[in-house]
């Protein structure tokens, strides 16, 4: 008698594995409150940190004076460059290869920068301490305009660069300029160009934004100086990193630090970077001996922590009369603030821009990006999307829709006749990519059927008469995108963060019982990573995904991983999940032959054990193999069932989809409203169905949100003006359109499971999709493009411009 | 700073503190009282993470006091339960309908959301998006979280359509 005689759908049901939208097992503790992210801990003698941070956006701090602050009952420290200097630590290394003032060094070069570093018994006190700290500051002239940093005159930003001509990634043109970086062939492209009968030129300005997850950024750090131990608590997204770091930086040996990433309330690329409050709070704790607690407010995480984008790209397309695409050339202006601190793995400075050929067949293609300082908070993330593939994505799928208009050809048509067709693949990019699969037209097609795009086509035309005989103030749009990403970063040959290669790690502990627990490298921060994983080990082991934890976030315990953003957690860790299963899977073939006395090659796999070939009825179930492991092993085996694997990818995985949006927009308010937004998305095999539409939604809110308001701004004195949630648009849940959502399946071909990752292409490919519907409305009218965001204000006044209002 | 008495009942208990005036409701509730359930998104009144139920109003606990809250009679996300452990049907509703994904916005929004459906056991989709609309959630689109307060509500008036849970 065993349990293998269940039938194979019963047998294979209880498993919950991959495809089964199984419910999340983290709910169980965040519905109830019981979620412990970094502000719920509380230790003995805990204390709290708070920045001064600089008024100015460019100055010279002539003198601070800390001795009111120091005096007041409560404060235990105040940190300034100064103090850090003695530690050398009044400069911390970027992710970008630039440096950066951990406390302002002689100078602030932002607004809200991060000038001193005030520890008390509390944060109220601490509070008041910020308060009492004087600073005196000369103004300096500002640079906020990025097309003005590399004029002649411009003033100086970063006096400690002084007559350094080399970069982290090159050479430097001028005092404000950081890199210049080129991909593909220029002299082809400029062939392709004066060859072309049709061509197309556009600045398009992806404006600088911002992740803004629930959760800013916060972090504990508790010295234990008798043990010399480095305990730190933060909202990591990718711990063993900055566990790496800090080591590096304190000279605290590694393995004396203890970095943990508990629940994380939302990350979406804000907490990738190594910012100066965990760095102040390392200090604080061993100057101090007692826990630092540091958690940023709203208005500090919005004007000093990640922005993302603020990118110009100047693209232009060449192509037949017919509308074949023959060439693509870019310039980008990449706006990157006080600081070069990118979070791009350290051999692109760009992230990965060259995709921006996109979907298309485009035989060549040049890129060229130029990095410019100015008087802005640093960061460049990738908000929600692999590393500048939305700005990548945005350029192309916008200059596409301005080639349609040029050609009067409609824009869905003009994408299904340049798409890369599936027999092109593993298809070589002129840009230097091997994409791993795809089926774009099929894609194309299903989303046009699906919302009768000839139908909407008509309506608008019927609608735009109407406006034109006076019987309705609206114009419809419809937005098309199609995107194709680049996500799991990545091989090792080409992609590592400050040199440890962008591998990641999965180890597999099987119990007696055939329970199990597996430890990873990545870290959820609302992805669904304990259920998931336990999702793909199910199917893999034939253990019910309810018999198996999984833990992230603890270096202590996780082995080695370069963590989670850039989707990397599905293509890398899923990946080195399904390898260390398949290690365990063969040793308990082996372990299943000893027990039937068979050689393991008569033995075939069915849903949760191994049966003898010919002989179905002799079995042996994953749970009676479990059982054996500690018992019963081959002679000369090890007992036990433990497996790990660092899964080193061989390539990238180019997740696609197809996205069709319908935007009303009332010429005399500028008010829009999305009737319509369908995104299909194709990222391989689907582990969680339920958690993949998940994903889409609430991708495709913060894309709307992009499009459509948000925006870190900053006026021409250089004050951030929209720092905190009354100017920073999130839409609420009313503002928030209704998405349909849909899928095709196109495996990747090198991964194990097939699956590419999901998380962020809805962002990367919705932003273009609203901006073309908002631009579709006014193209009768002869526009081209309008920047983002497309906030009311800003279309009204095109619309004025257009003189449909008065 | 000279401290206020304060009394309150959090969750069906009586509780007494001293508290400094100043002290914001939101902090004196996850401190003092180690309710760590409710969270701090914003601190301007925007977010709604920090939304408790007092006296039978949803509050933003992040620009209240706690000496305003003197008397009050405070319900947190902790106190949603049954004694017996029995999950309200929001909080059962939310998992099934996939109403949460970072999980930072949840305990908020079903406060909120039980509010909501005290006031209006029957609301539309519409009324949902309106009645959540000073919680901000960045993680889901909301569309699952007006999903899951629709099928708490058809449990809670005995009119589920059981499909609706798949
Ligand atoms: S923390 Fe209270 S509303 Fe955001
Ligand atoms: S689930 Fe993350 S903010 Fe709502």
């Amino acid at each position: 008698m065993n349990d293998m005689t269940v039938p194979r759908e019963e047998r294979e049901a209880k498993l919950e594995g991959m495809g089964c939208k199984r419910k999340r097992v983290e709910d169980v503790r965040f519905t109830q409150g019981k979620g412990n992210y970094v502000d719920d801990i509380k230790l003995k003698d805990m204390v709290f940190g708070d920045f001064v941070r600089s008024p100015y956006p460019h100055a010279r701090v002539k003198s601070i004076d800390t001795s009111a602050a120091e005096a007041l009952p409560g404060v235990l420290a105040v940190l300034t460059a100064e103090t850090l200097k003695t530690v050398n630590l009044a400069w911390m290394p970027t992710l970008a290869g630039d440096v950066q003032m951990v406390l302002a060094d002689g100078k602030v070069l932002f607004q809200n920068q991060e000038v001193a570093f005030v520890i008390a018994e509390d944060r109220y006190i601490a509070a008041d301490a910020v308060d009492l700290v004087e600073v005196e500051y000369e103004e300096l002239p500002v640079l906020v305009d990025p097309f003005k940093a590399m004029e002649p005159d411009a003033p100086v930003l970063r006096e400690d660069l002084e007559g350094k001509t080399e970069g982290a990634h090159g050479a430097r043109k001028h005092h404000n300029h950081i890199f210049e970086w080129t991909v593909g062939d220029s002299e082809a492209t400029d062939l392709a160009f004066s060859k072309a009968e049709v061509t197309v030129k556009e600045l398009f300005s992806y404006h600088r934004c911002h992740p803004c997850p629930l959760e800013t950024c916060a972090c504990v750090a508790s010295m234990d100086k008798i043990k010399g131990e480095l305990t730190l608590w933060g909202t990591f997204q990718a711990p063993h990193v900055v566990r790496t770091v800090a080591s590096l930086l304190s000279t605290i040996p590694e393995h004396k630090i203890r970095v943990i990433s508990p629940d994380i309330g939302g990350g979406f690329g804000n907490k990738v970077g190594v910012y100066p409050g965990y760095v102040c709070s390392i200090v604080g704790s061993i100057v101090l001996g007692r826990p630092v607690k540091w958690v940023e407010d709203r208005i500090e995480n919005l004007s000093a922590t990640a922005f993302a984008r603020d990118y110009h790209m100047t693209t232009e397309l060449a192509a037949t009369a017919e509308g074949k695409i023959t060439g693509l050339r870019c310039h980008v202006l990449a706006d990157h603030g006080g600081f070069d601190a990118c979070a791009d793995p350290s051999k692109w400075p760009a992230g990965f821009f060259n995709i921006i050929t996109g979907s298309y067949d485009i035989p060549t293609a040049h890129v060229a990006v130029d990095g410019v300082y100015t008087n802005k908070a640093p960061g460049g993330v990738a908000y929600r999307c692999s590393f500048r593939v939305t700005e990548a994505v945005y350029a192309m799928e916008r200059a596409i829709d301005v080639l349609a208009r040029k050609l009067n050809m409609d824009p869905a048509e003009l994408r299904l006749k340049n798409f890369i067709r599936p027999e092109q693949f593993p298809y070589p990019s002129a840009l230097g990519w091997e994409y791993d699969s795809g089926d774009y037209e099929t894609a194309m097609r299903k989303a046009m059927e699906t919302v009768d795009y000839a139908g909407l086509r008509a309506e608008q035309a019927e609608k735009r008469a109407a406006f034109e005989r006076g019987e309705t103030r609206e114009l419809m749009g419809i937005g098309v995108s199609f995107f194709t990403e680049i996500v799991g970063a990545g091989p090792t040959r080409n992609c590592d963060i400050l040199g440890i290669g962008m591998f990641d790690s999965c180890e597999i502990r099987i119990h007696p019982t055939g329970a199990a627990i597996a430890r990873m490298g990545t870290i959820s921060q609302g992805q669904g990573h304990q259920t998931t994983y336990a999702q793909i080990l199910a199917t893999e082991l034939g253990i019910p995904a309810d018999m198996i934890d999984i833990e992230e976030g603890d270096t202590d315990t996780a082995p080695y991983g370069l963590g989670t953003y850039g989707s990397r957690s599905t293509p890398v860790a899923g990946a080195a999940t399904a390898m260390a299963a398949r290690k365990i899977k063969a040793k308990a073939q082996m372990i299943a032959a000893h027990m039937l006395e068979v050689h393991e090659d008569d033995l075939e796999w069915d849903v949760d054990g191994f049966r003898v070939k010919g002989l179905p009825e002799k079995t042996a179930s994953m749970k009676e193999i479990c059982w054996a492991a500690y018992n019963n092993v081959p002679p000369n085996m090890e007992p036990g069932l433990e497996a790990v694997s660092y899964y080193d990818p061989p390539n990238m995985t180019y997740p696609f989809g197809a996205y069709i949006c319908v935007m009303d927009i009332d010429v005399d308010t500028g008010a829009h409203k999305v009737r319509r937004f369908y995104a299909l998305d194709d990222c391989g095999t689907r582990i969680n169905p339920m958690i993949i539409e998940g994903q889409v939604h609430g991708g495709l809110t913060e894309g709307y949100a992009i499009a459509m308001g948000q925006e870190i701004a900053y006026d021409d004195m250089g004050n951030v003006t929209t720092a905190s949630l009354m100017d920073f648009f999130l839409p609420t849940a009313v503002e928030t359109p209704f998405w349909e959502t849909d899928w095709t399946v196109t495996p990747s071909p090198h991964h194990p499971i097939g699956a590419k990752g999901v998380g962020e292409s809805p962002n990367v490919g919705s932003v273009p999709c609203f901006s073309n519907a908002v631009n579709d409305a006014f193209a009768h009218l002869g526009v081209t493009h309008i920047q983002m965001p497309h906030d009311n204000w800003r279309i009204w006044r095109e619309c004025k411009r257009l003189g449909l209002t008065g | 700073m000279a401290k206020t008495h304060v009394k309150m009942t959090v969750n069906g208990k009586e509780i007494e503190a001293l508290v400094e005036p100043r002290t914001l409701l939101i902090h004196f509730i996850r401190e003092e009282l180690e309710l760590t359930g409710p969270h701090i998104g914003c601190e301007t009144s925007h977010c709604g993470a920090c939304t408790l139920d007092i006296d039978g109003k949803s509050v933003k606990s992040c620009t209240m006091f706690a000496v305003q809250a003197n008397g009050a009679d405070i319900r947190t996300i902790e106190g949603m339960a049954e004694a017996d452990g029995t999950l309200h049907p929001l909080q059962d509703a939310f998992r099934e309908m996939h109403g949460l994904q970072c999980g930072f916005c949840t305990p908020g929004m079903i406060t909120r959301a039980y509010r909501l459906l005290q006031e209006n056991p029957n609301p539309s989709d519409e009324e949902i998006r309106m009645g959540i609309s000073g919680n901000l959630c960045r993680c889901t689109g909301y569309q699952n979280i007006v999903a899951a307060i629709r099928l708490a509500a058809e449990r809670m008036n005995g009119t589920q359509n059981w499909e609706a849970a798949e």
